[in-house]
């Protein structure tokens, strides 16, 4: 009688994992979350711990350190940034102009340079994947590209070194070639061409238009690497004049000439002022708000991205 | 349109030229870039052999610099600074190699066994954060724990008794502290990428190797491993061509550029921009930087012959 019952129940659970073939054992799986969430919030925490920061009251900062639960929460930084905080918000600015205007050019570079290598019948189709493979083997490293920027396209102290370096790469190219490749039937471009569009109006008014999650994946490559580039500014900026936010905070942390630059604005009243300024919450504060539209965006970037990865994976 | 196709090949040069103009108009753009931020640096690297000084323009100056062979090298490596620099950058990229596979790859063996899978796009998600923020940004994160009188570790130092210690001086830490984060940065990326070649995999294989009496293990060992093998296969022979270029932002922001750090975080990327920033070193540091490139170049294309050797199908070019 016991026999039978356990007989049945075993062949019920063999039944059930029939259904689910091939799965992990349950306690396995329970194993494999635990590793995996240890993993996820040791990614998020960081992060996590300099929004908490940037709350966080300066005096109970100076007294206890940085806390996860503070004592004592504020939004000071927040409010100074917004009053008192012109360069940050210029930076902010900078930072907006770079993006769009380099993911725009960026987009346009990359488009019709793939457009054309995904032709099947360009004559010059050899040339120019050579064109741009050769720079990914070998490339003049960091003092030719510093040399030529400053002292060959004096591009040193204007916008453009901070948008034309990035703008073009051969991955990207050669991810959106192959989108093009794949995503557009090649009926559609040959009918079109018999009925006398141009490769212009194919490439305005056809092809754009077929293939924007491709578009979209490079746009949000490029705009990631404005968004987050501090590099160009480093090499190239010697000026106040274009200081994007990524490089504000290298400055601010680097030296105090922030501060004193801006006593210097608020007059003899600033001085007591800046005396007492919430130095490390507004710093944290700086890395959230430059951060925050990531953060928004990020559902977007993350689809993106790793369809992106998948195009690119492809070899031909 | 047909018959022209046909003809291509006969054509001469200008034919060719005119037959393509609007493809090459489309062309033209992006080519231009590439002559300007890609191939005139390449002359940039006379610069190594050179003794630069600045006398009007770059091409001027290059031409009117005294010629001295080798002496930048000579220089380079007979600083006692080379031999460490060049350590660091090795050996940080190696272990770097070596993590990036074998890390990223078991995560996204994990995340594919998963019995729920609603929390796997959670876990994925979260892991990919930090691959989104900058290195500067990172190193603030970073400095929220470090910090030497307000951060989180030395916080809980003091609160057992122990002394606070000065992470930005101390160096024995580091090397631990960058793999850490070079790993915490890349990991989600690096499982996307091996995640999408898992799912990739045609599910036969795994019921095929299941009436086999197949184990999950044996599944791993036998299926997804050597399935796998072609994309590890072509980001190896990518990471091993640049061995030599040091991740700028890992080595520069991460420890503030610290000083007493150097002998630990000094690398070739970070030596060329201190030596040109700050000495203005022209000379040796683009002599640094052509070594760089002109091995990273030798480097990969002796990893694709190795790999086409061994199995064309999953070499580069």
């Amino acid at each position: 009688m016991f026999e039978k019952h356990r007989q049945k129940a075993l062949e019920a659970k063999m039944e059930q994992n029939q259904s689910k073939f091939n799965q992990i054992k349950k306690p396995t799986n329970v194993l494999f979350n635990i590793i995996l969430s240890i993993l996820s919030l040791l990614s998020v925490i960081p992060f996590i711990f300099v929004i908490i920061i940037s709350f966080t009251d300066e005096n109970t900062l100076a007294m206890n350190g940085y806390r996860f639960i503070p004592e004592k929460f504020s939004l000071y930084a927040y409010q100074y940034i917004v009053s008192a905080g012109e360069n940050i918000i210029r930076s902010y600015g900078v930072t907006i102009l770079v993006t769009v205007l380099g993911t725009l050019l960026g987009l346009l570079l990359t488009g019709t340079y793939a457009y054309a290598l995904s032709r099947k019948t360009y004559a010059f189709k050899k040339f120019f994947t050579t064109m741009i493979t050769i720079p990914m083997l070998f490339s003049g490293g960091m003092i030719a590209n510093y040399l030529i920027v400053t002292k060959v396209l004096m591009l040193k102290d204007t916008i453009w070194a901070l948008i034309l370096p990035l703008c073009l790469n051969s991955f990207n190219i050669i991810v959106l070639r192959t989108f093009f490749k794949t995503s557009i039937p090649d009926a559609v471009v040959e009918s079109a061409k018999i009925d006398g569009a141009s490769e212009w109006r194919l490439f305005f008014q056809i092809v754009i238009p077929m293939a924007l999650p491709g578009l979209a994946t490079i746009g949000l490559f490029l705009t990631l690497g404005y968004w987050n580039d501090w590099f160009n500014a480093m090499m190239y900026m010697d000026s106040k004049k274009w200081v994007p936010l990524q490089y504000l905070l290298i400055q601010i942390e680097s030296s105090m000439d922030w501060l004193a630059s801006n006593k210097s604005m608020m007059g003899v009243d600033g001085i007591q002022a800046a005396a007492n300024l919430p130095k490390e919450t507004i710093k944290m504060a700086i890395v959230v708000i430059s951060t925050l539209p990531i953060i928004f965006a990020y559902p977007f970037f993350q689809r993106y991205f790793v369809n992106g990865l998948t195009v690119g994976a492809v070899k031909e | 349109m047909k018959q022209s196709k046909n003809k291509v090949p006969k054509q001469g040069f200008w034919n060719r030229v005119k037959n393509n103009k609007e493809l090459l108009i489309l062309s033209m753009p992006g080519a231009v870039w590439f002559i300007l931020f890609a191939y005139l640096p390449l002359f940039g690297v006379l610069v190594a052999f050179k003794k630069y000084r600045l006398s009007g323009g770059f091409f001027q100056s290059l031409i009117e610099s005294e010629f001295v062979g080798f002496d930048n090298f000579k220089f380079l490596f007979s600083s006692g600074d080379a031999w460490i620099i060049l350590r660091n950058t090795v050996l940080y990229n190696f272990t770097f190699i070596i993590l990036g596979v074998v890390l990223p790859v078991i995560v996204a063996l994990l995340l594919n066994e998963l019995r729920n899978k609603g929390m796997a796009k959670i876990y994925q998600s979260s892991m990919f954060l930090p691959y989104f923020l900058s290195w500067v940004v990172v190193s603030y994160c970073l400095f929220a724990f470090l910090n030497p009188e307000k951060g989180y570790f030395n916080n809980i130092l003091q609160q057992f008794g122990h002394d606070g210690i000065s992470w930005y001086t101390e160096k024995g830490y580091w090397p631990f502290i960058i793999i850490f984060m070079s790993q915490w940065k890349g990991i989600g990326y690096n499982t996307v990428v091996y995640l999408a070649s898992i799912c990739g995999i045609d599910k036969t294989y795994y019921e095929a190797a299941v009436l086999d009496g197949a184990s999950k293990w044996q599944q791993i060992k036998y299926v997804t491993l050597p399935l796998l093998k072609p994309v590890i296969t072509i980001l190896l022979i990518m990471a091993v061509g640049g061995i030599f270029k040091a991740d700028f932002g890992l080595f520069f922001q991460l420890p503030k550029d610290s000083g007493p750090l150097y002998p630990v975080t000094n690398v070739l990327d970070t030596y060329i921009f201190r030596a040109l920033k700050a000495n203005g070193e022209i000379g040796m540091s683009s002599a640094a930087a052509l070594f760089q490139s002109t091995v990273g170049f030798v480097l990969i294309m002796i990893a694709n012959k190795i790999v086409s050797k061994i199995d064309n199908e999953n070499a580069l070019f």
